[in-house]
């Protein structure tokens, strides 16, 4: 049983596009059986906040490649990628490389 | 066909990624918690990466000496990620201790691109005053264009001014010691006080006042009319690859245009290390394969007197990112001529989808191309006769058609698909007496199929494919036009006074 973990997840680059134009959302995620990890947080994202065009953000399993991930203002790669598990009050920012910026 | 993305039912085996795990240490300084991997499993902290960040900048201008003490140096700034990063590198090295101080004397330019990327009127000024705020806050002359003005911008843009070559390195040497001696010596001297710090930044300040009260209310919009001409070019281009191309080469114009006017010999564009492996896959797709060294290099000197340096093209996206965000480099993000499109995305999409994807299996593969980019050099200039060159992007003539080449087999497939015979050509030699005459015979001006097949012949293999995929030349901008009739015109008359030229002793006398 996981408690209900409050982040902030921020958008840059462009990615904030596909999310009404706003940068910052302070979310909270609810109560779930399998503790919180960014797979998760990937596919809890695409069903509450994504308003349009899904593949352009997420592909499969995991984000499109050109978008980074920064968890806590470290790269994921160094945290484990998908599979970190996330804390409370933790900073999680998708930052877009792609053209358009 | 191959997708990076695809799984092959398991029958592939996913490559052997190296693993960082956040528990190692700095590998530099080998204290420091890592905040981001680099390349493949370099970890590095926060410190030793903006050192690392910093010194590679310098190390760029260093190693290439192409940008002299006290040359006036524009900075192209998109709003985008790689721009603002370059910025804030030229405003660190200009306020560091004297002996590592960079020494050119920079300026700013944005162009506003907003009549043709689908923006409201609204939008546009909401990026203009936000643009016009990073552009003061960067303390450098700055200058704020429109993309409207390419209707009002001289077909000199079009010529090569002619340019001294640049001294090769011992004389940068010379010139760098000149420029620290002269400083020292206004140091030494009592009657002069002013300190050697105080110099570039008075300079800078006088620059400043001049102009940045001619960009200062410029936070409206252009003119509608030239906004709806402007939409109308655009309109006229059919697909979404031409369009890019079409952009590119005005904005190119623009910025070149006001490097010349206010007297700028270089021009710096924030071309990162990624977007450079994508140019190049790019254009080699493009049709522009004869021009990598120009359009990727870190100089490009096609205009002659104004070259544009990338200083930036070492410099992978990721770092890029990275370092805005954890060093705070404001960036303005706007909508480019196809963000969101997914469907029929342009050529440059699609390599640039393709890098990304194969970069996410293989982490070496940006660096990979880009190497290779980085072998390729510009033929050195023929010397004994003025080359022929495209009108739009002022690369020389590739597209002489040599016996047996692709070249020539594309003519001619496209000659015999044509559906009906092209008009045949008027003679040129009664009605045209006298080079200024444009009309011939009292008809209207050359339009649809002829014009192009004027035109067509003064441009480069790439940039007729961008032209073909407009349904028609009139919306062009004036001096393009003026340019293209003017060259035209050149070669009606040279071929008429022919015979009478005084040829070279090499060439075989015509018989």
């Amino acid at each position: 049983m996981a408690a209900p973990v409050s982040l902030l997840v921020e958008f840059g680059g462009g990615a904030e596009l596909l999310f009404d134009g706003i940068k910052k959302h302070q979310v909270t995620l609810p109560c779930q059986q399998e503790p919180w990890d960014i797979r998760n947080l990937l596919k809890w994202i695409k069903q509450n906040l994504l308003k349009e065009r899904p593949e352009l953000f997420i592909q499969g399993d995991t984000v499109r490649p050109g978008i980074l991930v920064l968890i806590n203002d470290a790269d994921w790669e160094l945290m484990g990628e998908l599979d970190y598990k996330l804390q409370d009050q933790d900073n999680v920012v998708f930052i877009s490389t792609l053209h358009g910026g | 066909m191959c997708q990076a993305g695809e799984d092959y039912g398991g029958c592939r085996a996913p490559p052997g990624r190296p693993h960082v795990s956040g528990a190692q240490k700095c590998m530099k300084c080998k204290e420091g918690a890592p905040v981001l991997v680099i390349r493949v499993g370099d970890a590095f902290c926060k410190a030793c990466f903006r050192e690392y960040f910093v010194h590679k900048f310098r190390a760029m201008l260093g190693k290439n000496r192409v940008i002299f003490p006290g040359e006036k140096v524009l900075l192209a700034l998109s709003g985008g990620p790689s721009s603002s990063a370059m910025l804030r590198q030229v405003q660190e090295g200009l306020s560091r201790e004297t002996a590592k101080r960079l020494r050119f004397v920079p300026g700013v330019i944005y162009v506003d691109e907003g009549a043709v990327c689908g923006q409201s009127p609204e939008e546009r000024e909401d990026t203009l005053t936000r643009m016009q705020a990073l552009l003061q806050a960067s303390g450098f002359p700055h200058h704020l264009i429109h993309l409207e003005e390419v209707f009002e911008l001289p077909s000199s843009i079009l010529q090569h001014a002619p340019h001294a070559p640049s001294p090769p390195g011992s004389s940068y040497k010379a010139a760098v010691e000149g420029f620290i001696h002269q400083q020292r010596q206004g140091a030494a001297g009592t009657g002069d006080t002013m300190a050697p710090e105080g110099q570039v930044q008075e300079r800078l300040a006088v620059l400043g006042m001049q102009e940045g009260a001619a960009a200062s209310p410029e936070g409206l919009l252009p003119a509608s009319a030239l906004t709806e001409e402007l939409r109308q070019l655009f309109g006229a281009v059919t697909t979404l690859t031409a369009k890019e191309e079409l952009l590119q080469m005005l904005r190119t114009h623009l910025i070149l245009h006001t490097a010349r006017v206010r007297g700028y010999s270089k021009v710096m564009m924030g071309d990162s290390c990624t977007r450079v492996a994508v140019k190049l896959l790019t254009n080699l797709s493009l049709g522009r394969g004869a021009f990598l060294a120009l359009d990727t290099g870190f100089m490009d000197d096609r205009h002659g007197d104004v070259a544009v340096v990338r200083p930036m093209r070492e410099y992978t996206a990721k770092e890029v990112a990275f370092y805005n965000r954890l060093f705070g480099v404001p960036t303005v993000f706007m909508p480019a001529l196809d963000t969101k499109v997914l469907e029929k995305p342009s050529i440059h999409r699609l390599v640039e989808r393709f890098l990304y994807a194969l970069q996410a299996e293989f982490p070496s593969t940006v660096s990979t191309v880009y190497r290779t980019g980085e072998k390729l050099s510009a033929t050195p200039a023929d010397t004994t006769a003025e080359p022929q060159r495209c009108l739009l992007c002022l690369c020389v003539l590739d597209t002489g058609v040599v016996e047996g080449s692709t070249l020539q087999a594309l003519l001619i497939s496209e000659e015999l698909s044509r559906k009906r015979p092209s008009d045949p050509s008027p003679t040129r030699g009664g009605c045209c007496a006298g080079a200024g005459a444009r009309r011939c015979c009292g008809s209207p001006p050359a339009s649809g199929t002829k014009a192009r097949a004027d035109f067509l012949p003064l441009l480069c293999y790439g940039c007729r494919l961008t032209i073909k995929d407009m349904t028609c030349l009139e919306p062009l901008p004036p001096y393009i036009r003026s340019e293209a009739e003017r060259r035209r015109r050149r070669a009606t008359m040279k071929q008429e006074i022919q015979e009478y030229l005084l040829e070279d002793e090499a060439a075989e006398p015509k018989s």
